[in-house]
């Protein structure tokens, strides 16, 4: 376990970090505002990556690629929240819960009429296919370098927009009083939808950022929304300050569980024990965080004021 | 008439900058029916979820047959003796009537780890259940599921459902909100009848408090401004200025 | 239509009159169908409907067992895969070293053992993970549900002792004196048998003192501390009641299938048994039967038309939350409520 290493998955955590957040952030802004509970979530991830692939395959330009995909993801957003989830907002969770699994279902499926049950590889540009020297000899590919600046970028814009934008007021008054909105004449239809399509454009843009590492590929968002719930759980449903620091946390434990767990583990049982156990351990880390967690705090780390 | 079965000492809650309750001292008598008065916003409904246990205060002590119950949780309170009516109906609206009584007097009957026999079987439950809701007038509706009823009986019902349990005081939330007044005079039938329980009443209904209550107290911004019986209530400068002045 | 009232709100008949409404006949039939079809269908040569039917009899336990608490408690679980896929290991793992060897402690055989152990577990992995879930409510409760079921999926994903990812063959099943579970109609007369038992604990179960706890605690806890229940331990037995249910059904589903791989306890399998619930009409006795007698014919018809049948079962599945309220049962009796 040397120094270098340690930076290494310290910036690899940040990376998971940074693509969690990207998720739940989305997830927080829906059910904070609309307090809707969107399992196909997800979905919005894998759309994301799959028109991004095709895209930057047409195109020949990966960049070409996200910027054309962006207002296609949002699109495909806007078209879920008028078609379905509009009509679920006056519903109780379960309902939210069972249309939007049948949504998962839908996209799924899909997916793979479209793009065929094997995945997509996304091609990186030339001068991102390599790696950078840090510093002190220390080398890291520079695609990932990039998606951690792009995600601390998104996650300062998305803490401009919501505490200094009127729109940002919109949907903090929403969250904490709806009738208020509507009293002060703002559509608050329209309002829901745009919070809707920009959650799908942040987790599509999450899916387009990893889509060059690990392809595009089916259930790709069914995976990651779970742990993208354990973010939201442990950092305070409904709090954007709470998601961002979760998914740093929750990126870092499980990057460094599963690289470093079973060195650990070997200080205090033997080699063979300790290669069993920690794999098992380190998939559980995050969960076992979150059970920590609401043992102490059973509304997360940061419950938003209201509600 | 002497002991206070109930005292609250100190008490104080805020919510965010706003105290709900402010320093309220305030002694509930063996077998009174006191009232707590006071216009919208005076932190009623505060003070009677912090007796309940629906709420923690931040400081005082509620005392109850003068131990400090603060700090022991809801279900607790109903053991000892205390029953809670709540303002927003809230009885179980897919039973029936006698079923959501039955499961009140079953709260106060040994422990629920029963598997395995019918509760609705069961004469120790109903026989009770019965009488309470005979105590209210209800019994013709015992059969009826809960969301089929009026307003007005749900009302009467959530009283039957606290009397259920045996209560030492009966915490009443506002129990004529949102009634007519046919309904209304007919649960201030209900609660007089009731004379002897000792009832620590919150309403909002004037004639009906002055029908009711032993002793009232009137709360103003989480204070209370005065205590005392009907008529001292009313003469009282304080109260007038604060208060009945809008009404009188 | 008193009778009918009667029906929906005590769950089962109480006396034989109100066996003779729509709802009485068609839970009759349901039953009788599921014990004559099956069985005539191996001995007129067609063992493809046997097959269909131990699944869809070990799923309606599971879906049994998630009513107890989503239908009756109003615990909304979304990791109830979790607990099948529990028992099912809690057969494979014993099977595992009684076959190959090592953990002599658990390798065995038999039945009564592997049963035993996969409600044990199962009822442990409640225990543990519900004080912590019922600490929370409504989408906490959803969201933490379904993390420790995924939990449990990756865990098992990462033994590679025991496949990962690949999953497990069980070479031998559970062995009980005097019965064959590799012969189809004795393994299909456990599972039928055993959810007759099942739907008769969980009929006692709602109806009795414990029963009318949990059914007031959904969706009005305050109200029961009020009126002096602690809610949270009556809830928690419920869940743990609940998952070692669930766990006999994966021991059982283990059987059936002799092969179990780390998917069948995905979140989407959480999801399924959900549907069950729900289209047959939660808190309703036999509404998860209908349930998944409803999904399996689903699954069954859609996938003979197409490869890609998962689409039109997810837009069934979106309208018929838009659009049907109270499940097949709520239908039931609201045509029951038309004849009368």
């Amino acid at each position: 376990m040397d120094g270098s290493l340690v930076l290494i998955q310290l910036l690899n955590g940040l990376q998971l970090g940074v693509l969690l957040f990207l998720l739940a952030s989305g997830l927080s802004l829906t059910f904070g505002i609309m307090d809707f509970v969107n399992l196909a979530h997800g979905s919005l991830y894998m759309i994301g990556a799959y028109i991004c692939a095709t895209l930057a395959y047409w195109t020949g330009s990966f960049f070409l690629g996200i910027l054309l995909a962006i207002p296609l993801t949002a699109f495909a957003g806007f078209i879920i929240e008028i078609g379905v989830i509009r009509h679920l907002y006056p519903r109780d969770h379960l309902d939210h819960v069972l249309a939007t699994f049948g949504l998962i279902l839908c996209f799924d499926t899909l997916v793979q009429i479209f793009w065929g049950v094997e995945g997509i590889a996304v091609q990186l540009p030339k001068w991102l296919d390599g790696q950078v020297e840090l510093f002190n000899g220390i080398i890291f590919p520079t695609y990932r370098l990039l998606i951690i600046i792009t995600g601390l970028f998104i996650a300062a814009g998305l803490y401009w927009l919501v505490n200094h934008t009127r729109l940002g007021m919109l949907i903090r008054a929403g969250a904490s009083n709806r009738t208020m909105v509507s009293a002060l004449g703002i559509d608050i239809k329209t309002l829901f939808t745009g919070v809707f399509a920009l959650g799908a454009v942040l987790a599509g843009v999450a899916g387009m950022l990893i889509s060059p590492i690990t392809e595009a590929s089916i259930g790709m968002g069914n995976e990651i929304i779970i742990t993208a719930f354990v973010v939201i759980i442990i950092g305070g449903i409904g709090s954007m300050k709470g998601a961002f620091i979760a998914a740093l946390l929750i990126g870092l434990i499980d990057t460094f569980g599963r690289s470093f767990l079973d060195d650990i583990f070997k200080i205090f049982m033997s080699a063979e024990a300790a290669e069993t156990a920690a794999p098992a351990i380190s998939a559980m880390l995050i969960y076992i965080l979150m059970a920590i967690v609401l043992s102490f705090k059973p509304q997360g780390l940061f419950p938003p004021k209201v509600r | 008439m002497a002991e206070p079965i109930l005292s609250i000492q100190g008490l104080h809650k805020s919510f965010g900058g706003v105290t709900a309750t402010d320093n309220v001292h305030l002694d509930v008598l063996d077998g009174e029916t006191h009232a707590v008065i006071g216009p919208n916003g005076a932190g009623k409904t505060t003070l009677i979820s912090q007796l309940s246990g629906a709420l923690k205060p931040d400081a005082g002590r509620i005392l109850f047959e003068g131990n400090n119950i603060v700090g022991q949780p809801a279900h607790k309170r109903s053991h000892i003796g205390l029953a809670r009516s709540f303002q927003i109906t809230s009885v179980f609206m897919e039973m029936t009537v006698l079923d959501n009584v039955a499961l009140a007097v079953q709260a106060h009957d040994g422990h629920s780890f029963r598997f395995w026999t019918p509760a609705r079987a069961s004469k120790n439950l109903t026989d009770p259940a019965m009488a309470c809701l005979k105590q209210v007038g209800l019994e013709s509706r015992a059969n009826d599921t809960a969301s089929v009823m009026s307003h007005g009986e749900r009302r009467q019902l959530e009283i039957a459902m606290a009397l259920a349990t045996k209560p030492k005081l009966l915490l009443l939330d506002e129990p004529m909100a949102g009634m007519g007044p046919d309904e209304s005079a007919r649960m201030v039938e209900t609660l007089k009848s009731l004379s002897g329980k000792t009832m620590l009443l919150v309403e909002h209904d004037m004639d009906a408090v002055f029908a009711l209550a032993d002793r009232i107290s009137v709360l103003v911004y989480g204070q209370v401004i005065a205590t005392g019986t009907p008529d001292e209530v009313r003469a009282d400068e304080n109260v007038r200025h604060a208060y009945l002045g809008e009404a009188a | 239509m008193a009778n009918l009232e009667t029906t929906q709100n005590s769950q089962m008949p109480d006396n034989w009159t109100s066996l003779f409404t729509a709802t009485g006949w068609a839970n009759l039939i349901l039953l009788v169908g599921l014990a004559l079809v099956p069985t005539i269908a191996y001995y007129t040569g067609h063992p493809f409907w046997i097959d269909i039917s131990t699944r869809l009899v070990i799923l309606a336990i599971a879906a049994v067992s998630l009513n107890l608490v989503l239908g009756y408690g109003g615990m909304i679980s979304f990791g109830h895969a979790a607990f099948l896929g529990i028992g099912a290991y809690a057969v494979g793992v014993p099977a595992y070293h009684a076959t190959y060897g090592e953990f002599e402690a658990i390798a065995s055989y038999n039945g009564f053992f592997q049963f035993g152990l996969a409600i044990a577990v199962a009822a442990l992995f409640a225990l543990i993970t519900g004080a912590i879930c019922l600490r929370t409510k409504g989408v906490h409760f959803i969201m933490i549900t379904m993390a420790f079921g995924q939990m449990v999926y990756f865990a098992i994903v990462s033994i590679e002792t025991y496949g990962g990812d690949d999953g497990l063959v069980i070479d031998t099943r559970s062995e009980f004196p005097g019965l064959d579970l590799s012969n189809p109609i004795a393994l299909y007369a456990l599972c039928f048998i055993s959810l007759l038992v099942v739907l008769y604990i969980v009929h006692r179960l709602v109806n009795s003192r414990f029963g009318m706890v949990i059914q007031g605690a959904k969706g009005n806890a305050e109200r029961m501390n009020a009126i002096g229940f602690n809610a949270y331990i009556y809830q928690l037995t419920a869940y743990v009641i609940s998952g070692a249910i669930c766990g006999y059904a994966g021991a059982l589903l283990g059987n059936f299938t002799t092969f179990i791989s780390p998917e069948m306890m995905d979140w989407s399998r959480s999801g399924e048994l959900m549907f069950m619930v729900i289209l047959g009409g939660a808190a309703y006795l036999l509404g998860p039967v209908f349930g998944a007698v409803a999904f399996i014919l689903l699954e069954e018809i859609l996938s003979g038309f197409t490869l890609y049948w998962h689409l039109p079962f997810g837009i069934i599945l979106i309208l018929s939350v838009l659009f049907v309220k109270g499940g097949m049962s709520g239908l039931l009796s609201r045509l029951g409520k038309r004849d009368g």
